[in-house]
């Protein structure tokens, strides 16, 4: 399976490389969604709990985009029967994907919170290491794994964009009470506080529940 | 948590809790209501259909019989 | 043959049901901290667990359509899920006259089974446009399975989460004393409360299950009499 994985994944990050369609539309619609929190908020510089919520609201959204693009390559171009009459295990497209999707998140991620320091976060951002990271790795795994099935399920419906964020909303929510839980105390005004343990192991618990169930599942969403 | 509401101003809570309820179920079945009449009218339809049907053909109405 | 059945069933859920309403209000004590407006909790919470129950229900026969393809398990997930959503309207608006009668307030976000519940609800909402987004009958019962599926696994994960995120729970905790403080008549008549709302459900489910079979039936009819 494994060489058929970096083959998929191969492809898809030639194809960002080369059409630039993702990682670029996420990281500027971040860094805007910032600039709306600014006036919309009212504050020129945020801390604690508010720091946390707006970081994650503008990593949820911007994940959301990610999701719509993910598989749009495959259905417009054919991808999806190429695949299918290759003699490859089907898991192999889900693995390659949500690797993906956790490498654009990343990316997107190492940027946005570098502006987000420098845009509105009050306290230095370097306290939070190594929590912060820690934090959105785990998250990242969790919104790979739900965003490739949710991906999957709604690329074949007629209404995609719309489909795409009426289902990750919800299903995404455990994620971004956990992760906005867990880095509040990481961005507190004057020193970090400790990294509350209960939800990173949420996060865990979420990774693992839905990596089994999409494992399970995601064949059926190719299949024909 | 506050005090204990008094009876009269808690009944209409409780009534308007419990009517909820009622009026949602019979919403229901007034749907399903719905779909029984549409299910009857196909019926209906089809039925005439068969009779005329076997009136146009004798000879079936005879291997029915 | 889904009727089957059916008569007996809704006897013995409107004997249930009227039995606990009876129960609720000529039988069981009023409670020492909230009086009367505590009745809502024997409509509220079986409501509310029997939804949720439908979710997983649904859930499950969506694993079974994804083992066999079969059109039987579709339908059985899409109608328990699809009733789950209505019983969840129902949950959610007791819910918001519980809250409005104790706390003075329609909502309250310091309440995590009700926030919870919500969350579950509007994932679920998204179901039917889902479903009929979808035109190829077998990749929409697929896909609904996969959602259901994905669904069962997202209700206990979801309230697991939202509980932890508060700390001081105001919840009416009716149900937390069971084992501790709350009577023994009071849970009698809960457990009857529920017994009916199950009976209720599964009453409905078969009643709308026979009406789509009917509806299947008559069209493949309506085929056969057309091409003869």
């Amino acid at each position: 399976m494994r060489p058929v994985v970096a083959a998929l994944l191969r492809k898809d990050l030639r194809l960002e490389l080369r059409t630039r369609e993702s990682v670029p539309a996420m990281v500027l619609f971040s860094v805007s969604t910032f600039v709306v929190f600014r006036f919309a908020l009212d504050r020129e510089r945020l801390e604690g709990d508010l720091a946390a919520g707006v970081l994650w609201v503008t990593l949820l959204f911007a994940a959301v985009l990610g999701i719509n693009r993910l598989f749009v390559a495959e259905r417009e171009q054919g991808g999806f029967d190429g695949f299918l009459l290759a003699p490859v295990d089907r898991t192999a497209m889900f693995v390659a994907k949500a690797l993906l999707l956790f490498g654009f998140l990343s990316a997107v991620e190492l940027v946005a919170v570098s502006v987000y320091s420098v845009l509105l976060l009050g306290p230095s951002p370097f306290q939070a290491f190594p929590g912060l990271p820690l934090v959105l790795a785990l998250a990242n795994a969790g919104v790979a794994v739900v965003g490739t099935l949710v991906g999957a399920l709604a690329v074949q419906t007629r209404a995609r964009d719309l489909i795409v964020p009426l289902l990750a909303l919800p299903l995404l929510l455990p994620i971004v009470i956990a992760g906005a839980e867990a880095t509040a105390p990481l961005l507190a005004e004057g020193g970090a506080g400790a990294l509350p343990g209960r939800w990173l192991a949420i996060l865990g618990l979420y990774d693992v529940v839905f990596g089994l169930i999409a494992v399970a599942v995601f064949d059926f969403l190719l299949e024909d | 948590m506050g005090p204990a509401l008094p009876l009269d101003e808690a009944g209409a809570y409780v009534a308007a809790a419990y009517l909820v309820f009622l009026a949602l179920i019979l919403a229901y079945v007034g749907i399903m209501a719905s779909k029984l009449g549409r299910i009857e009218k196909e019926l209906t339809e089809l039925t005439e259909l068969a009779a005329r049907r076997d009136a146009d053909d004798p000879a079936r109405e005879k291997e029915h019989a | 043959m889904y009727g089957r059945g059916l008569k007996p069933l809704s006897i013995a859920s409107v004997a249930a049901l009227i039995g606990a309403f009876a129960l609720v209000f000529f039988y069981a004590p009023l409670d020492a901290d909230q009086g009367f407006i505590q009745k809502i909790f024997y409509l509220h919470v079986p409501l509310a667990l029997v939804a949720l129950g439908g979710f997983v229900t649904g859930g499950v026969y969506g694993i079974k359509h994804l083992r066999s393809g079969s059109r039987e398990h579709d339908m059985k997930s899409y109608v328990a899920i699809h009733l789950s959503i209505i019983l969840g309207v129902a949950t959610l608006a007791t819910g918001m006259i519980w809250a409005k009668a104790s706390w003075g307030a329609w909502w309250v976000w310091d309440e995590p089974t009700l926030v919870a519940f919500l969350i579950v609800f509007l994932l679920y909402a998204c179901y039917q446009p889902l479903r009929f987004a979808i035109e190829d009958p077998d990749r929409q019962m697929r896909y609904a399975a996969v959602f259901a599926v994905i669904g069962g696994a997202f209700v206990p994960l979801c309230f697991m989460s939202v509980r932890f995120a508060q700390a001081a729970l105001v919840h009416p905790r009716v149900l937390d004393q069971t084992g501790g403080g709350m009577p023994g008549s009071m849970f009698f008549t809960f457990l009857v409360a529920l017994a009916g709302m199950t009976l209720l459900f599964v009453t409905l489910w078969k009643f709308e299950l026979s009406s789509k079979h009917a509806r299947a039936q008559l069209a493949a009819l309506r085929r056969r009499v057309a091409s003869a």
